[in-house]
């Protein structure tokens, strides 16, 4: 029964019995879906008297917003970071992967490189809308190289760099040297620095200014060092815990963000948390979500092992083993990376947080859509939104993925 | 009048609906043909609605060639107002069934001309062929839809200016908070009820019981405006045992004792499956 086309000509979509997250609870509602976005039933119903022109039946399953990955180094083979001469090629691959997780949107990230790579690779890498070909890229993560020589992780040491330019730390050429170093940032999404290195403030305030987010990760920063860049505008914590100080009673360090007092009052510091069970000890997972909920955001922070099977594989220069969940430098008990699927960590998550299955869900959708500033069209199911959703059972498992309300993936 | 006395809420509602359905499936409505059924809101026909849905869930009931025409609605409440009557009945009934949204008549509230919209719907009432069966409600002191006491009893779809008693009933639905409540409404006349062809009034709680009392064994009143069904040729009283606690023992045995003649309007069902 189509609508009387008074507004559009669209086809209206109608997904029934299903169980839909709003306003941070289930509830047994259908969902509207008309021109790839959430459509308000009850203005179509009185202004428009339409209706759907057909309907989805859910079978009772959890309809929620699609994941968000805001840090995904690269997946199935592929490696963000190694510029192959098709890294875009690359991007669609994992991109089109990444639905079967309920991924509809993410951060090709990119770990600490030499400037020629981000040159090579920033320009192939583009925003845009996912669909049956994708999820969508909201833009690229620079993960590095301004970053603690300390704190490097399994970053290459011999690229990380300090914000010293021509013109000294600190003064424009701050700014400029990044601009070197990165070339253009015109499908950057956010940048991962360390705010103790010199010359940070302008850096910080610069980025922020062009709308691109600042998170603050592989540092040595204290707490105070680490507010002031809040103040700045830093709004996220690379994977909390890793690669930073531990928490200390006398000075939390960036930890101590989930609890400052110095954020100021109209902001949210949000913080990434890799929870595949490896990486974070769920005590700590579970101490993180308790003391700032609403910051939490999900990553997978996935190697490019993730979503190849059981063994060894070789990859760029590594020899990885996959073993289960763990991913080591063949023959040690190194972790090299994370190989945990979105919807592996939204599973885990709730299970070691206890939370509840709205917190989990939102913890993959609303947070990162909210860090990003976009959460006006992605991260929820209000009016308006685009239909980026997925279908999950009750054990929230993936059933299905839609993008723009299109079936991109079923099981 | 009828006046079937059930024993709670819940089974006067399911009475109500059993009839409505009845009705409907007798009727046998089609594309030529529809059923017009007049809509009440408020709590007193919640339970009411819902079994209509899950009778409409069940494959029992089909709305898709049934006309509805509401009450009433407020006047300068946002139509997306969750305390609108536009609002109640999306999310209470039409929402869950198959209603034609085109055969879905509301008031409008915010019409520029609140007189031509009373016009209007009292022309698409006559388009329709006019209401088989009107089911509505009766307020605290007596009204029926918002025809407060006072209002003629041969009135149509007219503004009305609320009464202090209803303002203070559906605070309840603005947070208790009487400056919220909107002052007028838009509603269908005593008259324009009494032209239908079928009227059922569904009265629970022991707050009603003065009102029926007033309604159905004092005279025609225009203060107890739902006292002018006592004119109506084919009126219902649907009520539970607390709404007649104000009524003479005598008519309450009366009835009850010929509940069983009421029960075979309800007795067997009817169904629309394997139609």
């Amino acid at each position: 029964m189509p609508s009387n086309k008074t507004v559009s000509d669209a086809p209206i979509t109608q997904f029934i019995n299903c169980q839909i997250l709003k306003d941070h609870k289930l509830h047994r509602e259908d969902l509207w879906v008309r021109d790839g976005r959430i459509l308000d039933p009850e203005k179509l119903f009185f202004d428009e008297q339409g209706y759907a022109d057909r309907r989805v039946d859910c079978g009772g399953d959890i309809l929620a917003p699609g994941f968000i990955d805001v840090q995904i180094n690269g997946g199935y083979g592929v490696d963000f970071s190694q510029p192959s001469g098709d890294t875009g090629a690359g991007v669609a691959f994992v991109a089109r992967k990444v639905l079967e997780h309920g991924v509809t949107s993410f951060c090709p990230t990119l770990v600490t490189s030499p400037p020629h790579v981000y040159h090579q690779v920033l320009p192939e890498v583009k925003v845009q809308n996912g669909g049956v070909h994708g999820a969508g890229v909201l833009g690229v993560h620079l993960e590095g190289p301004f970053i603690s020589l300390e704190k490097k992780g399994a970053h290459p040491e011999r690229f990380i760099r300090t914000f010293g330019g021509p013109g000294g730390p600190g003064g424009p050429g701050g700014v400029d040297h990044l601009l070197e170093v990165y070339g253009c940032l015109d499908n950057v999404a956010m940048v991962t620095l360390a705010p103790e290195l010199a010359g940070s403030q302008s850096v910080v305030e610069e980025l922020c200014h062009r709308g691109i987010r600042v998170s603050l990760g592989h540092s040595v920063a204290n707490l105070s060092q680490a507010e002031e860049a809040v103040q700045q505008g830093a709004s996220f914590i690379t994977h909390l815990f890793n690669a930073m100080l531990p928490f200390h009673h006398r000075d939390p360090g960036i930890v101590g963000l989930l609890t400052s007092d110095q954020i100021p009052a109209d902001r949210l510091v949000y913080y990434g948390m890799i929870a595949d069970g490896i990486h974070t000890n769920p005590a700590a997972l579970r101490i993180a979500h308790r003391a700032h909920p609403t910051g939490l955001v999900l990553v997978t922070d996935a190697i490019t092992a993730m979503g190849l099977p059981p063994g060894r594989h070789t990859l760029g220069q590594q020899v990885i083993e996959i073993q289960g969940l763990h991913a080591y430098v063949a023959g040690t008990t190194t972790l090299s990376g994370s190989i945990a699927t979105m919807d592996m960590c939204v599973r885990h998550f709730k299970h070691a947080s206890g939370c509840s299955v709205p917190e989990a869900l939102e913890a993959a959708s609303l947070h990162p859509a909210q860090l990003l500033g976009i959460s006006s069209r992605k991260g929820s199911l209000q009016y308006g939104s685009d239909a980026d959703l997925v279908l999950l059972d009750d054990q929230l498992n993936v059933k299905a993925t839609f993008i723009s309300g299109e079936e991109v993936w079923r099981k | 009048m009828r006046l079937v006395i059930l024993e709670d809420y819940e089974l006067a509602s399911e009475w109500a609906a059993k009839y409505i359905r009845n009705r409907i499936i007798q009727f046998k409505p089609t594309a030529e043909k529809y059923f017009t059924l007049g809509l009440p809101t408020g709590s007193t026909p919640y339970n009411c609605y819902e079994k209509l849905i899950d009778y409409h869930k069940s494959g029992d009931l089909s709305f898709k060639y049934v006309k509805t025409f509401n009450m009433d609605e407020y006047v300068g409440l946002p139509r997306a107002h969750p305390e609108s009557y536009h609002s109640y009945m999306w999310n209470n009934f039409f929402k869950h069934v198959d209603i034609d949204p085109a055969n879905a008549h509301i008031l409008d509230g915010n019409a520029q001309d609140l007189e031509a919209e009373c016009a209007i719907f009292e022309k698409k009432i006559a388009d329709a062929g006019g209401i088989d069966l009107f089911v509505g409600g009766i307020g605290p002191d007596g009204h029926i839809a918002f025809n407060e006491p006072g209002s003629s009893l041969v009135s149509r779809t007219r503004v009305k200016t609320l009464a202090k008693d209803t303002i203070v009933a559906n605070a309840r639905f603005f947070g208790n908070d009487l400056s919220k409540v909107p002052t007028m409404a838009l509603t269908v006349g005593v008259g324009t009820v009494m032209d239908a062809r079928e009227v059922m009034i569904l009265i629970t709680g022991a707050h009603k019981a003065f009102a029926l009392y007033k309604a159905i064994e004092d005279g025609v009143n225009h203060m107890w405006t739902v006292s002018a069904f006592q004119q109506h040729p084919r009126t219902i009283f649907v009520c539970d045992e607390d709404a007649t606690l104000e009524l003479r023992v005598k008519t309450v045995k009366y009835f009850k004792g010929i509940m069983h003649v009421h029960n075979r309007l309800v007795d067997p069902v009817l169904t629309m499956k394997n139609d």
